[in-house]
């Protein structure tokens, strides 16, 4: 018998009960009682991909958590962020990353840039129920392909479709005015360090403009978690060079709130 | 219509016990052995994609001898524990240990339930910890056997004159260019001399503790190897080995028949090679008996309760004999009632 090289099929053969999509949720919307995730942004470069997210979960009008965790790396060259109904969207980031490693080690290769997006695809699928009571989670999956030599951002809904964006993403309550922060401060010709600063100013323009979303916590030290992939592999940005960028970004915003301005033309 | 023999558990158990030491003593080996930032796993084998040594999870790997869609079976089901219980619980709650007892387990049963055919294969289970004292290497056998290895530790073919090689030169805390130039000396060498095994025919992979990653399996490719053993002579690869194709004989080619081995697949004409109530081999097999019933030089059998009716057939050991004399079809015995076997049908 040999069996599936998928983790989540295994599990639905041998303990559906750990699978997040298979629990039975009374009739009713659920959407009010679990905390929720906001703002995910991701930017790509020349050579890489960056994705960020901001720190804050919230419950209603209340602040659920003001240093939540929203970007995970889901194997060696990619990262998956989360927005929506945090505690499924955490476990179902547990299960995508043992997802892939499950895969790489019973195959001994890893999944195409596509698989991966298509396997994250098939597990919001099978959350669709759990979404219509309003326990929607909604990923949005970025990493470094390493056959077509680029980084690559995929987005996707509650059904589960999935949609590859072109330089720049954002999912989540503050992701219109991340958006259209990033759709000014874009370049094509980015480094890396370029893109992180774009990806946080792009952050500070949802916090302001978004109640769910938390901009820099200057008294507690909380920034954004960002992580960098290039065809080296993936890391997160240490804690102490975000502080670093995000200092510099609120010096300058000292001066024009609104950040840098786009020229006219 | 087979005659049921009694078989005593004891005789069944070695039987079984023998023909699975035969069929992993068939492959190449493997050495396990400590080296002051992990574990490394030295094999030859010439196949780049059927793996010997691989990843079970974060700080555990698995190396096995023996027939490969066996072994294979062992490390997928392993894979799966190790992944599941890890998403149960967590990740630090996946250990050697625990992974070991099921391997125990799973082997023991498949050894003495009487419906399959044991598992031709011995397994490492290895943990790397976080100091060379944290590092714990399980040998599993083929009967569920499970045995705690300390500094290194041989499987498969050669494994006498390879432990022995490695008693010899092993040294504690070596680093990882010394403890691999160790183990593939230790694997080339036999009882009739010594011999450099080509790189290409190396699978080496280690647990390394000092990889920042949580992942600390890593495999070490060909030019890594090159260039760490650097100029070793000239180079010999071994002879082709049963297991090369994973353990399948390829159609067409021509396997033959090897009268000492009974774990043979290839049937041919020539009977086995025990004693069956020594165990010893024999060096001139007893002829199977191959004349008319009666004639036959072994005694036979006499059934009292038939007086007069035709013997059944001493066993014979399953062999075609096309050269021998055509004789009369041995009568079936029949162990129910006395019918009459000389006119069976009107």
């Amino acid at each position: 018998m040999p069996g599936s090289a998928s983790f989540s099929e295994f599990l639905a053969g041998q303990a559906p009960d750990l699978l997040p999509s298979r629990r039975a949720v009374p009739a009713g919307h659920a959407g009010d009682l679990a905390p929720h995730a906001t703002t995910i942004v991701a930017a790509t470069f020349p050579g890489g991909v960056v994705m960020a997210g901001d720190r804050r979960a919230t419950m209603g009008n209340i602040i659920a958590q003001r240093d939540i965790e929203k970007v995970f790396p889901a194997d060696e060259y990619s990262v998956v962020g989360i927005a929506g109904t945090a505690g499924l969207a955490v476990e179902m980031v547990r299960l995508f990353q043992t997802e892939l490693e499950h895969y790489e080690k019973i195959e001994g290769t890893t999944l195409s840039m596509d698989g991966k997006a298509n396997r994250l695809a098939a597990l919001i699928r099978a959350n669709l129920g759990l979404a219509m009571q309003g326990l929607a989670v909604v990923p949005l999956f970025a990493g470094f392909d390493l056959a077509a030599d680029q980084g690559r951002i995929f987005s996707y809904d509650v059904t589960g479709g999935r949609y590859e964006e072109q330089a720049f993403h954002s999912v989540g309550s503050g992701s219109l005015f991340a958006r259209g922060s990033l759709k000014k401060l874009y370049r094509e010709d980015f480094s890396a360090d370029d893109c992180v600063m774009a990806v946080i100013q792009a952050l500070y323009d949802a916090a302001d403009d978004d109640s769910a979303t938390g901009g820099p916590d200057l008294t507690r030290r909380i920034f954004p978690v960002v992580h960098v992939v290039t065809a080296e592999g993936g890391h997160r940005v240490p804690e102490a060079e975000v502080a670093e960028i995000a200092d510099r970004m609120l010096a300058s915003r000292m001066q024009r709130p609104d950040g840098p301005a786009a020229a006219l033309i | 219509m087979s005659t049921p023999f009694y078989v005593s558990p004891e005789q069944m158990m070695k039987d079984r016990a023998d023909f699975a030491r035969k069929g992993i003593a068939r492959g190449r080996s493997v050495v396990v052995i400590q080296y002051a930032d992990g574990i490394l796993f030295v094999s030859e084998n010439p196949s780049q994609a059927l793996h010997k040594v691989s990843e079970i999870y974060d700080r555990i790997a698995f190396a096995a001898v023996g027939r490969y869609n066996e072994f294979e079976n062992l490390r997928i089901a392993g894979v799966r524990l190790a992944d599941m219980r890890g998403y149960a619980y967590d990740r630090r709650d996946v250990t050697g240990r625990g992974l070991a007892n099921a391997y125990a387990q799973t082997l023991g049963s498949i050894f003495s339930s009487g419906g399959e055919k044991p598992y031709e294969v011995e397994i490492f289970v290895a943990e790397v910890g976080d100091t060379p004292a944290g590092d714990q290497i399980y040998r599993l056998t083929y009967d569920g056997q499970i045995a705690d290895q300390q500094g290194f530790a041989v499987m498969g073919g050669n494994a006498e004159s390879t432990a022995s090689h490695l008693e010899e030169h092993y040294t504690e805390d070596a680093t990882l260019e010394d403890a691999l130039h160790v183990a593939v000396a230790a694997l080339g060498h036999t009882d009739a001399g010594d011999r450099v095994i080509p790189v290409a025919d190396l699978e080496v992979a280690a647990l390394d503790r000092t990889r920042t990653k949580p992942r600390k399996f890593v495999r070490l490719r060909a030019e890594r190897l090159a260039s760490i053993l650097g100029d070793r002579g000239p180079e010999e690869a071994g002879a082709p080995q049963p297991e090369d194709n994973g353990g399948a004989t390829p159609p067409g080619s021509g396997a033959t028949d090897d009268p000492s081995d009974p774990t043979d697949q290839v049937s041919g004409g020539v009977p086995p090679l025990e004693d069956p109530t020594t165990g010893e081999p024999l060096e001139h097999p007893v002829a199977p008996p191959s004349g008319p019933a009666g004639t036959s030089p072994v005694p036979q059998p006499t059934d009292p309760a038939q007086p007069g009716e035709a013997p059944p057939p001493a066993p014979q050991p399953f062999v075609p004999d096309p050269t021998g004399p055509p004789g009369p079809a041995a009568p079936p015995p029949e162990p129910t009632g006395p019918a009459d076997l000389t006119d069976p049908l009107p």
